[in-house]
């Protein structure tokens, strides 16, 4: 079996074969989009808004097995309407907004599995909970690459805006930066990174992906730019090296790739428990005798 | 021609959460190049009418003006600075000094657009004059209380403000830092003609360089020069009938 059809070279292993190269692919973009929105909500103190999101697009499969719609554009729907309401609430510091969002998320996941029994193909909710990278058609991947598109230019036009907003959002919306409205795109855009990396790590999986990388990078980053560009990294190196070992030893490819991340994660921590007891150890030496 | 507009104005502007009455028409004005400090006893509204003057909060009556027109309607919002308490930043932010200051000079470069060379030159300008310049790689969370508090104000600074507000500023923050923070308020006015409201209740570090004082407890109680409220009996100074016992006494 070959590679992608056009492709000018071969492609060494494990990514010798159709459906790594397009695994290689989706895995990239979305190793690389899911910390760039990471980056934010961790610093908004949202670091599981994408597991809850995650729960609500099975609401959306679900429906879509039942109705017959597509799964993506279905779970998508979903996924975007529950981050608004989110932010809505989020917004008006609703006193009851923890348990607003549990009632979301769980009724989200419960929906979809209800939904999903009344379609009579309950088994088929199995890919889009743990991922299932390794049989993604050409036209998922062209799907996962129009979506992570769309978020990396959308982060490139209003990151910096984003950053004001996340640094203080009082001291933003005084000085004319439109917080609200970039807190909604925020929102949508954690929905569809959900939605992206959904058949990728699976809906169960995909928070980890937003929120391993990056606080992988900020251990070691000397400033927000380096945080942000580090975590895309740790992204793309924890995608592409969970499928190495997925091909190599048969795994389930969406725990490998954040089982990477974890792993990195802990090595980071070291270099940076090591770094700082360097420095004590250099100040103490240099301290007054 | 000095242009005579108010940088701020609230009109008889009265706030109620519930059934508690925590504004009570507040009336004051502070001038264009004014340096103001509102001040008062803890739960004496303060901190509900900053937020009723920025815009943050609409008021339950009254108006409030910046610059002439109501905040909503002000469409250049970068004249306004605003000067958080320090704890409000997340403590865990990866940002530098820089990035910070940087994110202050957005609304006068346009969200959206990239920096230019005049941008560039305003952000040095207010990292300098707050003296961080030798700081300005270091991330936010290695710095000091008082040095956060004046990335803070250089932050504000970068936008080339006409109005400058500042929350409790100096709050638990040492002799040195202190005296830094009113240098860069004072260089503000002298060098920029801006305004500035101080909302303190610690107000010995600015004493000698404010023009006008509001003391606040629900309603305005005094409005005048510092050397009207000194012929009151309370000055800014330290001894024992200074300004924080007197607020004390009237909290």
């Amino acid at each position: 079996m070959g590679g992608l059809p056009g492709m000018p070279w071969d492609f060494p292993w494990p990514f010798d074969r159709t459906y790594m190269q397009l695994a290689l692919l989706a895995g990239i973009v979305v190793g690389a989009t899911a910390p760039l929105i990471g980056v934010f909500i961790v610093q908004k103190g949202m670091s599981l808004v994408g597991d809850g999101l995650g729960h609500v697009a099975v609401a959306g499969i679900g429906a879509a097995l039942l109705f017959g719609t597509s799964p993506t554009w279905t779970a998508m729907a979903f996924a975007i309407v529950a981050a608004l309401v989110i932010e809505w609430l989020r917004a008006r510091g609703s006193a009851t907004g923890d348990l607003a969002l549990a009632l979301v998320f769980y009724g989200g996941i419960a929906a979809g599995v209800v939904l999903a029994s009344r379609s009579g193909t309950n088994t088929n909710l199995q890919p889009y909970l743990f991922g299932s990278i390794l049989t993604a058609t050409a036209n998922d991947v062209w799907t996962v690459l129009a979506l992570g598109a769309v978020i990396i230019v959308v982060i490139a036009f209003i990151g910096r805006a984003l950053l004001a907003v996340v640094l203080d959002e009082d001291a933003a919306r005084v000085s004319g930066i439109p917080a609200g409205v970039l807190n909604t795109v925020l929102a949508v855009l954690t929905a569809v990174t959900v939605v992206a990396a959904m058949r990728i790590v699976g809906v169960l999986l995909v928070a980890a992906l937003m929120v391993l990388p990056v606080a992988t990078s900020r251990l070691l980053a000397p400033s927000f730019r380096a945080t942000l560009f580090g975590a895309v990294a740790v992204g793309i190196a924890s995608a592409v090296l969970g499928l190495v070992a997925a091909r190599q030893w048969a795994l389930a490819a969406g725990g490998a790739i954040v089982l990477v991340a974890a792993v990195l994660f802990a090595v980071a921590a070291v270099v940076s428990g090591l770094r700082r007891a360097g420095a004590q150890a250099g100040s103490l030496l240099s301290g007054p005798h | 021609m000095l242009n005579k507009e108010p940088a701020l104005a609230a009109h008889l502007v009265s706030f109620r959460y519930g059934h508690d009455q925590v504004l009570d028409d507040v009336s004051f004005s502070v001038g264009a190049g004014e340096f103001a400090a509102l001040t008062g006893p803890n739960g004496s509204g303060k901190s509900t009418l900053l937020r009723v003057l920025l815009g943050l909060l609409a008021p339950t009556s009254g108006d409030v003006e910046l610059f002439g027109v109501a905040p909503a309607k002000l469409r250049e919002r970068w004249r306004v600075g605003y000067v958080p308490q320090r704890l409000r930043i997340a403590s865990d932010l990866p940002a530098t000094v820089l990035e910070v200051v940087r994110s202050g000079r957005l609304a006068k470069q346009g969200w959206w657009r990239r920096s230019r060379a005049v941008d560039r030159e305003a952000v040095d300008h207010a990292i300098e004059s707050v003296q961080l310049t030798d700081l300005r790689a270091r991330k936010l969370t290695e710095l000091s209380g008082g040095q956060q508090q004046r990335v803070l104000i250089a932050k504000a600074l970068a936008s080339e403000p006409e109005l400058l507000v500042l929350d409790e500023p100096i709050a638990g923050v040492d002799i040195e830092a202190q005296r830094l923070f009113r240098d860069s308020l004072v260089h503000l006015r002298n060098e920029h003609g801006a305004a500035v409201l101080l909302v303190s209740h610690e107000l010995g570090a600015v004493a000698d360089d404010l023009d006008h004082m509001i003391v606040l407890k629900r309603r305005v109680l005094f409005d005048g020069s510092p050397a009207e409220l000194a012929g009151t009996g309370v000055s800014l100074g330290v001894h024992h009938d200074d300004l924080p016992l007197w607020l004390e006494e009237l909290g």
